[in-house]
């Protein structure tokens, strides 16, 4: 089995790997870079506990191949800290007290952050849906959904902050970005 | 095993059909890795399509859409004007998995994949699509019932893989649904799934129909008689009442963990039934 060689950037940082051609990229992270925030819970992409982005995109790194990832930008659970400084949802996530084990919570994270990415302003039902990808066997997923919840309402406060700072109180502050629709024709699909 | 990520379509073809032993492609991945994982398959060469040029577009074609066959469910899904032709197809691929799948899966791998529970397949046969199939001899458009064979057959050849999927043009008064049932409710392989398209004329007669069923035979299954059965009423009660008993009549299942034959039976007439409601109306607008 031929090694390959393989320049990606991960959390901003150019990182070169060299893996087999059959390791996933949940492998790489964890086995080869000693990125261990990801994951595996299942390894055929049903749990979410190993998400991350590719490209801004939320997927399940045991399904994607490390060879596959040359050129590509990778977001994992590592880079949402700002050194010491949680990021939002973090810190929402302890006053919710929105983790037992803990095993799930890197991939919620991930995946709540890019829902809130893309919609500050997601009903419960959306939070649901997006996250119905991602297993919890220890809360129960209110308390996550919760903290998905009000971590939203606070970016909101902040960009109606901001804005109005910026230019006069004329426009709407808090804007949806390209909403994820697809919850709403997903008639039949039961959320977490 | 190797892997190769070619980056024209030429190349891609000249790779596998020189690959000795199991060759694939990989497209999002969400079938390959968990296959290669539980060990069902050790493919020696994996050629990775995605950096070809083309593989993640979706350009419009002849009043219709040719979309690549490395777009994924989401991109399908934003990318809007393809949704607004053939609702069907987009909720039916937009059913497969969760967010983070939906972030990789693709239809071509849905198709390719083989699996006859397959989501998004009843919707595209639907919907008149057909598969362009690129290889060492020549590059063909095969419609997408012709491409699975069996469960993990598919009837490409050596050398062979499916480049894009065309949806062609819909007619004015055009409406297509799918529609699966699960014993759970997200994250579940369809136990059967009914594809429908039709078009109307101007007094709301159905005019011509395609419709087709998945899970309740070893591949996707276009009833005709589902077909007959409506064209020329308005979907009446009668109307109805035919296309499920023609859809009924039409399944061939077996029984497994997640549903009886006596089930499937049933459940293919009450889908059929409910998804050409729902593309009636669309297609009334
Ligand atoms: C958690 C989970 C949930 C899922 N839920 C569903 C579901 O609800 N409904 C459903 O139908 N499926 C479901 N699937 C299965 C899978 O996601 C889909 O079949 C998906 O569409 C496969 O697409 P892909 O691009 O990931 O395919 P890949 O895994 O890349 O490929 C699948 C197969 O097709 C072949 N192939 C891919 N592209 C081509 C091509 N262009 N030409 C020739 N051969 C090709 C590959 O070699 C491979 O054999 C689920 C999978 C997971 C892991
Ligand atoms: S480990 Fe990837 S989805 Fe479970
Ligand atoms: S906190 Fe234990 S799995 Fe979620």
């Amino acid at each position: 089995m031929s090694a390959v060689h393989v320049s990606t950037n991960i959390n901003g940082d150019d990182v070169e790997f060299v893996c087999r051609p059959d390791e996933s990229l949940l492998d790489v992270l964890r086995d080869r870079l000693g990125m261990t925030g990801s994951k595996e819970g299942c390894g055929t992409g049903d749990c979410g506990a190993c998400s991350v982005e590719l490209d801004g995109r939320l997927v399940c790194s045991c399904l994607v191949m490390g060879a596959e990832v040359g050129g590509h930008k990778i977001e994992t659970i590592e880079g949402m800290a700002q050194g010491d400084k949680l990021h939002p949802l973090q810190q929402k996530f302890l006053e919710h007290a929105a983790l037992q084990c803990g095993i799930c919570t890197p991939g919620f994270l991930v995946a709540a952050r890019n829902l809130l990415e893309r919609n500050n302003d997601p009903t419960e039902t959306e939070v649901r849906y997006w996250l119905a990808g991602n297993l919890c066997r220890c809360t129960g997923y209110d308390k996550i959904v919760r903290a998905v919840l009000d971590t939203a309402k606070d970016m909101r406060k902040a960009a109606a902050k901001s804005s109005a700072k910026k230019a006069s109180a004329k426009k709407p502050a808090a804007k949806k970005k390209a909403a994820p629709k697809k919850t709403a024709k997903k008639g039949a699909r039961h959320a977490a | 095993m190797r892997y190769e990520a070619p980056d024209t379509i030429k190349a891609a073809v000249g790779l596998l059909s020189k690959a000795k032993g199991t060759s694939r492609i990989l497209a999002g991945g969400t079938d390959l890795l968990v296959q290669m994982r539980s060990g069902m398959i050790e493919p020696d060469l994996v050629v990775d399509i995605k950096s070809i040029p083309g593989m993640r577009e979706i350009v419009a074609e002849k009043g219709g859409f040719r979309i690549g066959a490395a777009v994924s469910g989401a991109e399908l899904e934003e990318h809007g004007k393809v949704g607004k032709m053939w609702p069907g197809v987009v909720e039916a691929t937009n059913l497969i998995g969760s967010t983070q799948i939906q972030g990789r899966a693709t239809m071509v791998g849905n198709l390719c994949n083989a699996s006859p529970a397959a989501d998004s397949v009843p919707a595209m046969i639907a919907a008149g699509a057909t598969a362009r199939v690129v290889g060492p001899k020549r590059t063909r458009d095969v419609p997408v019932e012709d491409i699975a064979k069996a469960p993990g057959k598919t009837s490409l050849a050596k050398g062979e893989f499916v480049a894009s999927i065309f949806l062609p043009k819909a007619p004015a008064r055009t409406g297509s649904a799918y529609l699966r049932f699960i014993p759970r409710t997200e994250m579940d392989i369809a136990v059967v799934g009914a594809g429908i398209a039709m078009t109307l004329n101007a007094k709301g007669v159905i005019t011509a129909a395609k419709v087709s069923l998945g899970a309740v035979a070893a591949r996707a299954l276009v009833v005709e008689e589902c077909a007959k059965a409506i064209i020329g009423s308005t979907l009446d009660d009668a109307a109805l009442d035919r296309l499920a008993a023609a859809a009924s009549a039409a399944a061939k299942p077996i029984s497994d963990k997640r549903g009886t034959v006596d089930f499937r039976i049933k459940v293919a007439g009450v889908l059929a039934r409910r998804a050409a409601v729902i593309a009636y109306d669309r297609a009334r607008g």
